[in-house]
């Protein structure tokens, strides 16, 4: 497995687990296509083991807000 | 109770800024319910300032970029003394960010080193490290022997000395890269020639032009390095850009180095590093123009570039590609190609977004016109409220 990626450009990335992947959905009421994607092949998500379908959350640092979670669903890269 | 442990309630109601402000500012002694009572208002003054569902977000992004941008100035900005290095700022560098182009006119990275380095330990050994050489920079003379047929190099001892190879590193490096030819060393000559004789000059020639050519040490695609002192320590400006093989090297400080080329960021480091380094970058530009742009509509470019989770300019093989609507798509460029190609397949415009809508002279889904989100619309197709809760039903 591989470590994570330390840079100060790249956030924190945690998969989500399914009981968290359905409460998500079900509070802002979407289905799981009108998220945000990620690719599978994406550097930082090596070390996650995520599977297409997968809910990555993010842990943005933010100029305004000091930190700001973000979701992107994992998708194969074509 | 103490205010940390009543701000720890909050914590989901407030973001991380909001909450750090409170705890620098709210008064030591304080009571509870004062505290409280503070932080009541404050949560309802948060929910004031945040914007109205509906809201029209991205024509405001647009204007508030756009016309800053009509005062910028076409500029590239020159490193004093190093006429080779410069970097492309102003409209230039916006234009090249938003499109999503792949080769840059001014690749450039920051490398920060590691402890004893920063200091500005062997700065200019370092700095020859990371910088690519080739043949032709450590040879004195290249010659061709006609009678031989083959080429011989004189290597500058003294360059070689200063870099920290050696002859045999050379020798390595050109059997390396240049394939069918024999190698051979006598004194500080090297000489080559080609596996099969040959009497036919223009070979010979050629070979020696690609020789002038072989990497020999460095890091590939980094043509001029300058060491800077900045904020206290040595930071390597480069023109040039590798992030992948610098990031590899062990007095490179791999947390912090960066690169101005996005897509090698995406490659290397992964869609969220891109937008961020979307986000800085566009907002650096800005403010060497001394433009004031709210950092929030950068963002939300960068994140609308970035949804795919691939970088895509905002061009119309980028993101207007993705558009759903026909005549969304025929509205940005290129409207008769697109209506022939919609009409080709088939195509079926369900008018659900705002242009479109403006092109049909109907009422747009945005603020107003999406009643849907506070009442119940009964047969309305405008907000479309009913309509997709049937299909998410289905």
């Amino acid at each position: 497995m591989k470590k994570p990626i330390k840079h100060v450009l790249v956030p924190e990335h945690k998969k989500l687990s399914e009981k968290e992947k359905k409460a998500l959905l079900e509070k802002f009421n979407i289905t799981i296509k009108e998220l945000p994607q990620i690719l599978k092949t994406d550097p930082a998500i090596q070390g996650l083991n995520a599977k297409e379908g997968d809910i990555i959350m993010i842990k943005r640092n933010s100029p305004t807000a000091g930190e700001s979670i973000y979701y992107r669903v994992v998708v194969s890269s074509e | 109770m103490t205010v940390e442990q009543i701000l720890k309630e909050y914590s989901k109601l407030l973001p991380k800024r909001i909450i750090e402000d409170l705890k620098e500012n709210l008064p030591k002694k304080i009571s509870d319910k004062k505290a409280k009572e503070i932080i009541e208002e404050v949560v309802a003054e948060y929910k004031e300032m945040q914007i109205t569902p509906a809201e029209g977000i991205g024509i405001i992004t647009a204007e508030s970029i756009g016309e800053p941008g009509t005062q910028m100035t076409l500029n590239t900005f020159h490193f004093a003394g190093v006429s080779e290095m410069n970097v492309t700022t102003g409209l230039p560098r916006i234009i090249e960010i938003f499109d999503g182009r792949k080769d840059l006119a001014t690749p450039m990275m920051n490398i920060y080193l590691k402890k004893p380095y920063k200091e500005g330990k062997d700065i200019e050994k370092i700095a020859r490290k990371l910088k690519e050489t080739l043949l032709e920079e450590l040879a004195k003379e290249f010659y061709i022997n006609i009678a031989d047929m083959s080429v011989e190099i004189q290597l500058d001892q003294k360059v070689l000395e200063d870099i920290g190879i050696s002859n045999s590193k050379v020798i390595s490096a050109i059997k390396k890269s240049v394939k069918g030819i024999k190698v051979k060393e006598n004194n500080d000559l090297i000489i080559i020639s080609k596996k099969q004789e040959t009497d036919n000059l223009n070979e010979i020639y050629a070979l020696k032009e690609k020789l002038k050519k072989v990497f020999v040490a460095g890091v590939k695609r980094i043509k001029y390095v300058l060491p800077v002192k900045k904020d206290g320590e040595y930071v390597i400006l480069t023109s040039g850009t590798n992030l992948k093989d610098v990031l590899e090297l062990d007095f490179v400080d791999a947390s912090r180095t960066t690169s101005n080329d996005i897509f090698e960021i995406e490659k290397v480091l992964g869609i969220e590093a891109a937008r961020e380094a979307i986000v800085q970058e566009v907002y650096k530009v800005m403010q060497e123009q001394g433009l004031n742009v709210n950092i929030r509509h950068i963002m939300l470019v960068a994140d609308a570039m970035c949804v795919l989770g691939k970088v895509e300019g905002i061009t119309r093989y980028g993101i207007i590609k993705e558009k759903a609507s026909v005549l969304a798509r025929a509205s940005f460029e290129t409207p008769m190609k697109q209506i022939m190609q919609a009409s080709l397949m088939g195509e079926v415009d369900r008018l659900k977004s705002v242009v479109e809508n403006v092109m049909v002279n109907q009422p747009v889904p945005v603020g107003t016109g999406l009643p849907g989100l506070a009442v119940k619309v009964i047969k309305g197709k405008i907000g479309g409220y009913e309509e997709n809760k049937k299909e998410k039903k289905k």
